[in-house]
């Protein structure tokens, strides 16, 4: 019998589609529309961090190091208050296979695929993960697919999510070219039904667990170095995995001072769905238009319930725009002399600006780099911007405008960033959970989950609840 | 219009839906647009630029579509140079 392949008749079949790619039955673990036993999810992977490094190492990912950027350091020090201006660290994930800490969470998926005996796996990912997905694929002798969102209804590719389809093939894989719109979802339904491959989504618990092991070699580098733990952590923020994952294993290490600062670029006023707008920034990912929805509705993922649950563990949220990070991008390599790739580099804008408020002794981790190269380089961004019309030019950063403006800082001392509210977040978090299932039926247990999810306790949920 | 000759390197390209079977919920601009497929494999019977065409993948799987590219290549790069970016980080040297 032929399936009825239209959009809403796939879009029904979503659960069987996905326990079937999984192998996971979330049903197990869902007690309400808001809350689920999230560590027995996690627990039930079956994985330690030993585990996880041990498999890890089979597959050339982990153990990067830990770089000090001395001059980068003593440049924020020149600009910043007496006895203020903390040591910038940043740990170099582009070492790892395919480039970025993305390696970390396909390892996993890409071991239990093989476990399992599926013939391959599929993602579907227009960033470095698609990559990190076929690497681990090529080097498991696993088939991979990878479904990613390229071209505008021009067919005009946006360079950085070109060069990752090349790397993709390069690794073997079959690589879906599609242009703009949230069918994507749809795609990796029907192509995953269609193949009977694994779903190596990045909200899997696998797809966290990966990463539990970079914020474990952070505390144990930054302690071996400094006889301290790091006190700021900061991660590029875009679908919560990273935050989560890197926050999970600090805390597994004991690291539990360390504050978790998020990232992301402030694209505020651009439409992630929009044919027009999507080749008019210059950042595809580790942004606001992934970041705020993602940490104020974790599971609107590709599975029943994400694992990744950012508010859970973020304590700062910093923004940035596009203009700072191509400055300190461009910092990086003529003082650090070494170019690393737009991820990295996000946060890495926002730890120098936050290095400055910091004391001297206290240290502050960038806790990702990513490769760089053709299409993903800042010129080739900044230059495909000009041609897509928008106006480049050096000044003052609080200038840029998302898809109008990128504005270069001319000085360090103009990169400071903006805070994102906090509470702001997590009020729009009870929203969203409140919509999805009414207030007055919450049970306890819904409320211990929430007030955790969202790093309070049940009194600050109860006060907050009240004010709705 | 040529021929193009089995077990070319091809990219071949699908309208996955077109703009009455979107997403109800995307805005106004991608809803005018078809949501297009492309996918490289090579050519397992000859057949014409523009015309229905049958792939094999780099995985061995069997994809159709219309023939959109012969020997399709990735031309991406550093672009052109950004003059803006040049003077950051160093000592002078900008007149």
């Amino acid at each position: 019998m032929k399936r009825d392949t239209s959009y809403a008749a796939v879009m029904a079949r979503k659960n069987e589609i996905m326990k079937a790619s999984l192998g996971i039955d979330y049903e197990r673990y869902i007690s309400s529309p808001v809350a689920f036993d999230y560590e027995r999810l996690m627990k039930d992977t079956g994985y330690s961090l030993d585990d996880i490094a041990r498999t890890q190492r089979e597959t050339k990912v982990g153990d990067t190091p830990l770089f000090e950027l001395t001059r980068l350091t003593e440049a924020v020090r020149a600009i910043s208050p007496r006895g203020k201006g903390a040591t910038i660290l940043l740990k170099d994930e582009a070492a790892n296979a395919s480039g970025s800490f993305k390696a970390r969470r396909a390892s996993i998926s890409a071991y239990e695929a093989k476990k399992r005996g599926y013939a391959g796996m599929i993602a579907a990912t227009s960033g470095n993960y698609g990559a990190a997905v076929a690497s681990q694929a090529a080097m498991r002798g696993l088939k991979c697919i990878i479904l990613q969102e390229v071209y505008d209804s021009q067919g005009i590719g946006q360079p950085e999510i070109v060069e990752k389809g090349r790397k993709c093939e390069a690794f073997g894989a079959e690589v879906h070219k599609l242009t703009v719109g949230p069918e994507l979802f749809y795609c990796l339904l029907l192509t995953l039904e269609e193949t009977m491959f694994f779903n190596a989504s990045l909200y899997t618990p696998f797809g966290i667990k990966g990463i539990e092991t970079l914020g474990a070699e952070i505390a144990t580098q930054v302690r071996a170095r400094y006889r301290r733990d790091p006190d700021v952590v900061v991660v590029t923020h875009a679908g919560g995995g990273n935050l989560t994952g890197t926050a999970r294993g600090l805390l597994e290490a004991g690291a539990d001072k360390t504050r978790i600062v998020a990232c992301s670029v402030d694209l505020s006023g651009l439409h992630m769905a929009s044919d027009r707008d999507f080749n008019r920034k210059s950042f595809t990912t580790g942004h606001t238009g992934f970041g705020i929805p993602f940490a104020t509705l974790p599971d609107r993922a590709d599975v029943p319930r994400n694992a990744a649950r950012s508010l859970r563990y973020m304590d700062d949220y910093r923004l940035v725009t596009q203009g700072e990070v191509f400055y300190v991008t461009e910092l990086l390599a003529k003082l650090e002399g070494i170019e690393r790739g737009p991820a990295g580099n996000t946060s890495l804008t926002a730890a120098v600006a936050l290095a400055r408020t910091l004391d001297r002794d206290q240290v502050v981790v960038v806790q990702e780099t990513e490769y760089t190269g053709a299409g993903k380089h800042h010129n080739a961004q900044l230059s495909f911007a000009r041609k897509m019309g928008i106006e480049v030019r050096r000044g003052d950063p609080r200038e840029n405008v998302p898809g109008k403006t990128i504005v270069i800082p001319e000085r360090l001392e103009q990169v400071t960033g903006s805070e994102q509210s906090m509470d702001k977040l997590r009020i729009s978090y009870l929203k969203n959970a409140a919509k999805a299932h009414p207030v007055k039926k919450w049970t306890d247990t819904d409320k211990a989950f929430v007030a955790a999810d969202v790093k309070k306790d049940v009194a600050w949920l109860e006060s907050a609840l009240r004010e709705l | 219009m040529s021929t193009v000759p089995t077990g070319t390197w091809v990219e071949v390209e699908r309208v996955v839906l077109r703009p009455d079977q979107r997403a109800p919920t995307i805005p106004e601009d991608t809803a005018r647009t078809p949501y297009v497929m492309r996918v490289s494999g090579w050519l397992l019977a000859p057949a014409a630029l523009g015309q229905p065409a049958r792939v094999r993948t780099l995985i061995g799987r069997e994809l159709e579509g219309t023939l959109k590219t012969i020997a399709p290549s990735y031309t991406h790069s550093f672009g052109e140079v950004v003059p803006e970016l040049l003077d950051i980080g160093t000592a002078g040297g900008k007149p």
